[in-house]
């Protein structure tokens, strides 16, 4: 009874394509982000912000950009992280480097360099398919861990690889406490967010879903399939390299390659695969509970062993998160292989009736 | 000259053992089309069982006979893979039949997650040591050919042949038996096999029992080289290049694709390495592969990718 668009009558093409043409939808969505810009800045504390809102924001930022490629252009990839890197050591250097360098400049200059990474390790998708393709993105992520480590001149000669930023500011706004940063990664990730979902209605969307799901068949109606592959990994690459640099630059503050390792990529695939392939809100789902499950399960198990009585050793802790974390993750692609996004469809379709029966 | 030989050797020692892990990942992929990237976890966790039984069975004999405690914990090994094998399959493989290549790359992800979790769970998490009787000290060949001999590992050599040996057992097994080509069957067409009455389930049971094996193999060699812990897991990502350079249906393409990356990550990290800086076996394998995957996409001895609209 809630949920339904009776009554709610289109008179120009405008209104026709807006991106939530359902009235509810687009006043949920309007109050979850207004909750999010005004009431958790004050609700929040400070252990909430550090350890799950800002790394739930920067992920899901990096898993909209890996949701691009993976779930509508069909290219599996598993070199993510290293994409990641790429964006945060080139913000580095840009930052450093250049006197006078704006920081939202140089987050964004290091997304560019990430999407010409991008396009140069997108190169084989032309020739290699599937999981072949899976497997040669992670020369990417090898790459990438060993030129960070060896080659000084990215790390401005820091021995171990580890670089730090300090001082973070826009425009004289200073950003120091937890709540203000998390503030800026807000205002980044809703405003990718918005075009991300533009870009996936508009004709480079379309021509990544139709390469998707037949490349031939894309193909034979006039679409380049090196142009429209290419696209997606670069701007793939520059959701990742930006999410990477802020990342680097906001969340951890010092940071060395190890922090986007080869098990940053499988994470942010999960989030993606987990949270529903080819769905914006699956990516923010998906990394929402990639992102709060490990912190439950350690904060939950040893607080569980000592209601039984037990006293659990960290190691047995963190084994048995092992295994909650992958049966979780089998679990949930046995009963919903499409994600937990595709639940919510489901549940949306239930809401049109509810509460009465017919 | 007797330095880039030895150089050779080495690289071909340690890519039979690439070949072993690569093995496993053909196997499976073969047969149920199922990208299994729990085949290092499956290193690990029958290094693991092997390790533990042999130490238990060892405590149980009085320390009387190392080779019969061996024996007793290689049956020991087999059997615990044998009870994964069936696990995979009952509660996970069997409810995802027909899904994407890409969704089940997942789920053998989360098994990698559980069977690091349970392995160490079970067996403990400490540094294990496998004692097969391997010799270890290094034996110089070729004196009278090259100025100072050829050093060669006598440990890497045993590999070598047990490798050699456990890929000719398999093509007989493909090849010559039953069951193999019940598997071959299955390989080929899905439908086909089950509608002349191959039993998908049960075939999908031995393919899982084969590569846990294969597995055990390589675990032993590999743990008795470095020793059992959790680093193991982690060779899967040193013998992907192996799989996809070879093909990933091609059990000849794993052994040699095994050795090509074994001989140029040698050979690169002792003659190019010096240039750069050093440590570029582990992108060296990958960047070589994908090399040859621009040019044969299906890598060296896969079959042909035929696309159908």
């Amino acid at each position: 009874m809630l949920y339904r668009e009776n009554g709610q009558f289109k008179t120009t093409y405008a209104a026709d394509q807006q991106i939530f043409t359902i009235a509810q939808d687009k006043w949920f969505v309007l109050g979850i982000v207004a909750f999010a810009f005004l009431a958790v800045p004050m609700l929040a504390d400070e252990y909430m912000f550090r350890a799950i809102l800002i790394p739930f924001l920067i992920l899901s930022l990096a898993a909209l950009g890996v949701n691009l490629l993976v779930g509508y252009c069909g290219q599996i990839t598993l070199g993510a992280g290293a994409f990641m890197a790429v964006g945060a050591y080139a913000a580095y250097n840009f930052l450093i480097r250049i006197d006078g360098m704006p920081l939202i400049g140089a987050l964004l200059l290091g997304g560019l360099t990430s999407a010409g990474m991008g396009i140069l390790f997108g190169i084989p998708s032309l020739r290699v398919r599937g999981l072949y393709l899976a497997v040669a993105t992670l020369a990417a992520q090898f790459f990438c861990d060993w030129a960070f480590l060896r080659i000084k001149w990215f790390t401005n000669d820091s021995s171990s690889g580890s670089v730090s930023v300090s001082d973070l500011s826009v425009f004289g706004w200073v950003i120091d406490s937890p709540a203000e940063k998390y503030l800026f990664c807000l205002g980044f990730i809703v405003v990718f967010a918005v075009i991300a979902k533009n870009m996936t209605r508009a004709t480079i969307g379309r021509q990544w879903m139709a390469i998707r799901d037949m490349d031939v068949a894309a193909e034979v109606i006039g679409i380049r399939p090196m142009y429209a592959k290419l696209s997606a990994f670069a701007v793939s690459s520059f959701f990742v390299g930006v999410a990477g640099a802020l990342w680097g630059f906001v969340h951890l503050g010092s940071w060395e390659p190890a922090a986007f390792s080869v098990d940053r990529s499988f994470q942010l695939l999960f989030m993606v695969i987990i949270g529903g392939l080819g769905s914006i809100l699956g990516s923010f789902v998906g990394a929402a509970f990639i992102v709060i499950l490990p912190i439950f399960l350690n904060q939950f198990l040893p607080a569980l062993g000592g209601l039984l009585g037990l006293h659990i050793s960290t190691a047995a802790v963190s084994h048995a998160e092992l295994i909650i974390f992958g049966s979780l993750i089998v679990f949930f692609l046995i009963v919903e292989p499409h994600g937990l996004a595709r639940l919510w469809a489901i549940a949306k379709e239930k809401l049109r009736l509810w509460p009465f029966p017919h | 000259m007797g330095f880039f030989i030895e150089t050779l050797i080495g690289g071909l020692m340690a890519g039979m053992l690439y070949s072993l892990v690569a093995l496993g990942f053909v196997l499976i992929f073969k047969s149920s089309g199922v990208f299994n990237f729990a085949q290092g976890a499956m290193v690990l966790f029958a290094a693991l069982a092997m390790a533990r039984f042999s130490e238990w069975a060892n405590a149980a004999l009085g320390g009387n006979s190392l080779f019969l405690a061996n024996l007793i914990a290689f049956v020991g090994a087999g059997a615990t893979m044998w009870l994964v094998a069936w696990a995979v399959e009952r509660f996970v493989l069997r409810k995802l039949v027909n899904q994407e290549g890409a969704t089940l790359l997942m789920v053998t992800l989360g098994i990698t997650y559980i069977l690091e979790g349970v392995g160490q769970t079970i067996f403990g998490s400490e540094i294990y040591n496998i004692d097969v009787g391997m010799p270890k000290e290094p034996v110089m060949m070729f004196e009278s050919l090259f100025e100072g001999g050829i050093l060669i590992n006598k440990e890497d050599f045993i590999a070598a042949l047990i490798a050699a040996l456990l890929v000719g057992l398999l093509t007989l097994f493909f090849q010559k038996t039953p069951v193999g080509r019940a598997l071959r069957a299955v390989a080929d067409d899905h439908q086909a096999a089950l509608s002349i009455g191959i039993p998908l389930n049960r075939i999908w049971v031995i393919v899982w029992l084969v590569a846990g094996v294969v597995a055990l193999v390589a675990g032993i060699i590999w743990g008795s080289k470095l020793g059992v812990q959790f680093s193991l897991a982690t060779v899967a990502l040193r013998a992907l290049p192996v799989v996809i350079l070879g093909g990933l249906t091609s059990v000849p393409g794993a052994i040699v694709g095994g050795l090509i990356i074994g001989v140029g990550e040698k050979l690169s990290e002792v003659y190019l390495g010096p240039m750069v800086g050093g440590g570029i076996e582990i992108w060296f394998a990958y960047v070589l592969a994908l090399v040859v995957l621009l040019f044969r996409p299906q890598g060296l001895f896969g079959e042909k990718i035929i696309n159908r609209v």
